[in-house]
């Protein structure tokens, strides 16, 4: 084995002095957070950097619903759980038909649709939300699970619309032409042909579409009110009204709120990298 | 069985239409659910809010309100100096990250959790880590000087600033990932010859790299200027727009004036932005539609 060079040695210090400050600045206000999840609430205002005495207690109190601000923990995580796979669901029926329909069938004003959901795509989200919480109020739909539902596959769609109809192109076109010649239906060749070829990108979108939801804060806290319908994030946000919040329960909420979405992404991440970024910016 | 070249599909039933083959009869039905959902969580909110947003009245009332204009000067700040830092520092950081090392590796699994995590409990742990009186970043300062820490999210500038960097923070690690991307298509055969030349680090950045991503670079801060004016969380849950209103940007001062029971200021507020929203995203279609 050889010693490295001078040369090498210095590159490495060199990388090595970009990496801890990146490793430093992704990292601080993560481990804070776990930091006062794992803190007795003496400890988790002294500053230190190390509790004194690590804990389970906060997630004890959270699991066991013991506080003012946690009494519906339970039914806020179910229905951010709800909610997330009833958009997930309804995206990717959504999307997939359309994007069948555009690039398969080649629909007679099939582009202009996709020019019209990249459009939606585009709109910054915040700025559609004041019309739509006045619009949901028109609707009756305000306080109700399907309000948000409802506005998040609306904004899940277009992207997934856009993501799976580039995938579809790529599919031969004579996978289509055999299957009619074999006398297969249109539903025929969407269910046995078309569906198993597109696995990936279907799996990456469901992702992109539940991350999407399980995320949302703007939408969640403007449509949902009623403490037992709201869901996680917007009950983290509702911590903040009080002057005498315990931080270090609303820390443990939010990290165990944090945890599936994490999990969800680094299981999935294969898909999500080839299936996402490959779409999101075509050069 | 006469199969003629027009006829494409061989279904026996005969078409609804005598116009439409019983393909774009299910293209059609395929594509209603999504014609449905748009019609009725689009188009209907946007002519109802814009009709809202009609009177004069309210675009005299926005012109006359210190919060609108300091928010608009907010969201320029924001767009021109936090996207371009933020995109710059991406593309530095695409080039530690093409290295080819198992930690670096390593880092980049860490690296991409921001973007993998909520914003919610990650911006309200760093909301709490800078609170003049409990945060852990006063306490330290206090314990190494001897002095109180500043109130930092008492200055709106400072405020801003935070709000910039909360932003970054979150949304760096998907940009880099993209110009990593775009950096690792670049044949590297390339540096390889440029290596034997005796080529710098910045004549290869410079003749080599930069050719060759500048369109991906521009195409990817274009659509993190647009993504960023939606951008409600980071300034939201950090500051609240505090302090005095003084931290407001377009997103938030929507949501604001809808808090306040003024809608028809709020859709106006929109609508002030929208010369500004739609080239680019007409630009952004333009280029990805291609």
């Amino acid at each position: 084995m050889k010693l490295p060079s001078l040369r090498d040695v210095a590159t490495e210090a060199r990388l090595l002095l970009i990496g801890i400050p990146v490793f430093l600045w992704t990292m601080i206000p993560i481990y804070h957070m776990f930091l006062f999840a794992i803190s007795p609430k003496e400890d988790a205002f002294s500053g230190k950097l190390w509790p004194d005495h690590p804990t389970l207690h906060n997630f004890e109190i959270v699991f066991k619903q013991q506080h003012y601000f946690l009494r519906d923990f339970y039914a806020q995580f179910w229905n951010s759980t709800l909610i997330a796979a009833a958009v997930g669901v309804l995206t990717l029926f959504i999307a997939t038909a359309a994007a069948f329909s555009i690039s398969r069938l080649k629909v007679p004003g099939g582009r202009m649709v996709l020019n019209l959901a990249l459009f939606t795509y585009f709109i910054p989200a915040a700025f559609l939300a004041v019309p739509m919480y006045r619009t949901m109020g028109n609707y009756g739909l305000l306080n109700n699970h399907w309000a948000l539902i409802l506005a998040m596959v609306t904004i899940a769609s277009p992207y997934a619309i856009w993501v799976l109809k580039q995938a579809s192109d790529k599919l031969p076109v004579e996978l289509d032409e055999a299957a009619v010649m074999d006398g297969a239906t249109t539903l025929q060749i969407f269910r046995l042909v078309y569906l198993p070829l597109m696995m990936p990108s279907l799996v990456a979108i469901g992702t992109y579409a539940v991350l999407l939801a399980w995320n949302e804060y703007l939408y969640a806290f403007l449509l949902l009110s009623n403490d037992r319908e709201i869901t996680l994030p917007v009950a983290l946000g509702n911590f903040l009204a009080a002057d005498d919040s315990p931080w270090e329960l609303l820390m443990t909420t939010g990290f165990i709120y944090a945890l599936p979405p994490a999990a969800v992404y680094y299981v999935f991440r294969r898909y999500m990298v080839g299936g996402l970024t490959a779409g999101a910016v075509k050069s | 069985m006469a199969i003629t070249l027009s006829d494409d599909h061989a279904i026996p039933s005969p078409p609804l239409s005598p116009r439409l083959t019983p393909a774009q009869v299910w293209g059609i039905v395929l594509l209603a659910p999504y014609l449905l959902v748009f019609l009725a969580f689009v188009v209907y909110p946007v002519c109802y809010g814009l009709w809202l947003a009609r009177a004069p009245s309210n675009y005299v009332a926005l012109y006359n309100d210190p919060i609108f204009a300091r928010a608009a000067v907010n969201t320029l700040i924001f767009l021109v100096i936090g996207i371009n830092i933020k995109m710059l520092i991406a593309l530095f950081l695409s080039g530690f990250f093409a290295q080819q090392r198992t930690w670096i590796k390593w880092l980049s699994v860490i690296f991409i959790l921001p973007w993998a995590v909520p914003s919610i409990p990650t911006i309200l742990s760093v909301r709490f880590m800078f609170n003049p009186e409990w945060g852990v970043v006063n306490h330290l300062i206090f314990s190494l000087t001897g002095d109180d820490g500043p109130n930092w999210l008492n200055d709106p500038t400072v405020a801003l600033t935070m709000a910039i960097g909360v932003h970054i923070w979150k949304s760096l690690p998907f940009w880099t990932l993209i110009l990593i991307t775009g950096r690792l298509a670049i044949a590297q055969d390339l540096f390889e010859a440029a290596e034997v030349d005796g080529a710098s680090w910045w004549q290869k950045f410079r003749f080599i790299t930069w050719p060759s991503m500048q369109t991906l670079y521009i195409t990817c801060t274009l659509l993190s200027m647009i993504w960023t004016l939606g951008d409600f969380n980071s300034v939201y849950l950090l500051t609240g727009g505090g302090p005095a209103d003084l931290t407001h940007v377009l997103s938030t001062l929507g949501i604001r004036y809808l808090r306040l029971d003024q809608l028809s200021l709020a859709m106006a507020s929109i609508v002030c932005a929208m010369p500004f929203v739609l080239p680019l995203v007409y630009f952004m279609m333009k280029r990805l539609s291609r």
